[in-house]
């Protein structure tokens, strides 16, 4: 149950898929929202959550790593085409790889920056900075690389998105179900452990 | 009653501390009534304050424009009185972005708040040449006691240079933005030049 199978995923990989998607959505849309605010106030406050949701993905992120490469990859549908296979994987691997390099860039812009405002995460705990070049040009390199890429990356999400909507609405195969219980709905069965 | 013979101890402890170090000081007789009377706060001063943030470091900076005026009372350092008043406008820090961050109304709102006014309510003698400054702090509407500790730094025939440093709460002002990743402590250190008016 907690732990990946040849056929299904575990609760564990299941979680790390939906608590990590649901932030990353989240910090699209506060990343979105808060350089457009006027209210200096407001907009302080939601950089520093954008920050604190940004350290927590990427630590996140690497837990799943580990927990991923702990545990066995269930085997693709037979439904999938070849074709449909090798898309899927690519955009695994870039959204895998978004998981890190987004948060990193948005790491190096509160590095980089001459405000040098700390960053605190949660109020709890405080992040060093990057041992990178601090300059008004540097912190508007790592803010269009992490905006850019963060965007990038959401529109492989919504892909993402779409083929499980696809297959479940269309196909109406378990790709999508697979992903939101620990069991494979058709094989109802239980799983050797 | 009780007030006065706090003062003539104050005085005469000071006075012979004072002969016991063989050096000038402030509060001698000579010397009290050498420097009493009325000043202009000149704009040599300087009025520089941090705002320390969590990790190290903090923001530090200064007001460009001020000014006050400041009587000193020889014969009862208690009624002497201290008028200040800055301009939040002029905050400078060597960085664009924070000074207008500082200006807009998420903190000082100098558009609406153009002053930040001290007026003293107190003036108590703490050591030969230090004294307590409490007084009223007005900014952005809200206004609470301060208080500020000087110290006699310098003095000639027609002008005086006190060093005062205090800390403020600006959460008591509406100006807590910021906390806890920026101190709710603002520290002023401060070199006040007084010209004889």
């Amino acid at each position: 149950m907690l732990r990946n199978s040849k056929e299904s995923f575990g609760l564990i990989s299941i979680l790390f898929h939906w608590i990590i998607g649901l932030i990353f959505i989240g910090q699209i849309a506060l990343g979105y929202l808060m350089v457009r605010v006027s209210d200096f106030t407001l907009q302080f406050n939601l950089y520093q959550w954008h920050k604190s949701f940004g350290f927590l993905v990427l630590g996140l992120s690497t837990l799943r790593l580990l927990w991923k490469s702990a545990n066995l990859r269930p085997r693709d549908p037979a439904t999938l085409s070849p074709l449909e296979r090798v898309a899927a994987h690519g955009a695994h691997v870039i959204l895998y790889l978004s998981l890190f390099v987004v948060p990193l860039t948005g790491w190096a812009i509160a590095s980089s920056s001459p405000l040098r405002i700390p960053t605190f995460m949660f109020d709890l705990v405080v992040i060093p900075s990057l041992p990178i070049a601090i300059s008004d040009s540097a912190e508007a390199f790592w803010s269009a690389s992490h905006a850019w890429l963060a965007y990038l990356s959401a529109a492989v999400a919504m892909l993402h998105i779409l083929a499980a909507l696809h297959h479940h609405f269309w196909k109406r195969d378990t790709i999508l179900l697979r992903m939101l219980a620990p069991r494979a709905v058709r094989n109802g069965g239980r799983h050797a452990t | 009653m009780e007030t006065k013979h706090a003062i003539l101890s104050a005085i005469s402890g000071a006075s012979i501390a004072a002969i016991v170090a063989l050096t000038p000081t402030f509060v001698t007789a000579d010397t009290l009534s050498d420097v009493a009377g009325r000043y202009r706060i000149q704009p040599s001063s300087r009025v520089g304050f941090t705002v320390s943030q969590v990790g190290g470091g903090g923001i530090t900076g200064d007001f460009k424009k001020f000014s006050g005026v400041f009587a000193l009372n020889s014969s009862d350092i208690k009624r002497s009185e201290i008028d200040f008043t800055l301009y939040p406008e002029s905050v400078s820090t060597g960085e664009a972005r924070v000074e207008s961050f500082l200006k807009s109304d998420a903190v000082f709102d100098s558009a609406n708040f153009p002053t930040i006014t001290f007026k003293s309510t107190q003036i108590t003698q703490t050591s030969s040449d230090t004294a307590q400054i409490s007084g009223i702090l007005t900014a952005r509407g809200k206004s609470s006691p301060a208080n500020f500790q000087a110290s006699l730094a310098d003095h000639g025939k027609n002008t005086i240079t006190f060093h005062v440093q205090g800390k403020l709460l600006r959460s008591r002002y509406g100006m807590d933005v910021g906390t806890p990743i920026y101190s709710n402590v603002v520290q002023f250190d401060m070199t006040i030049r007084g010209q004889r008016s």
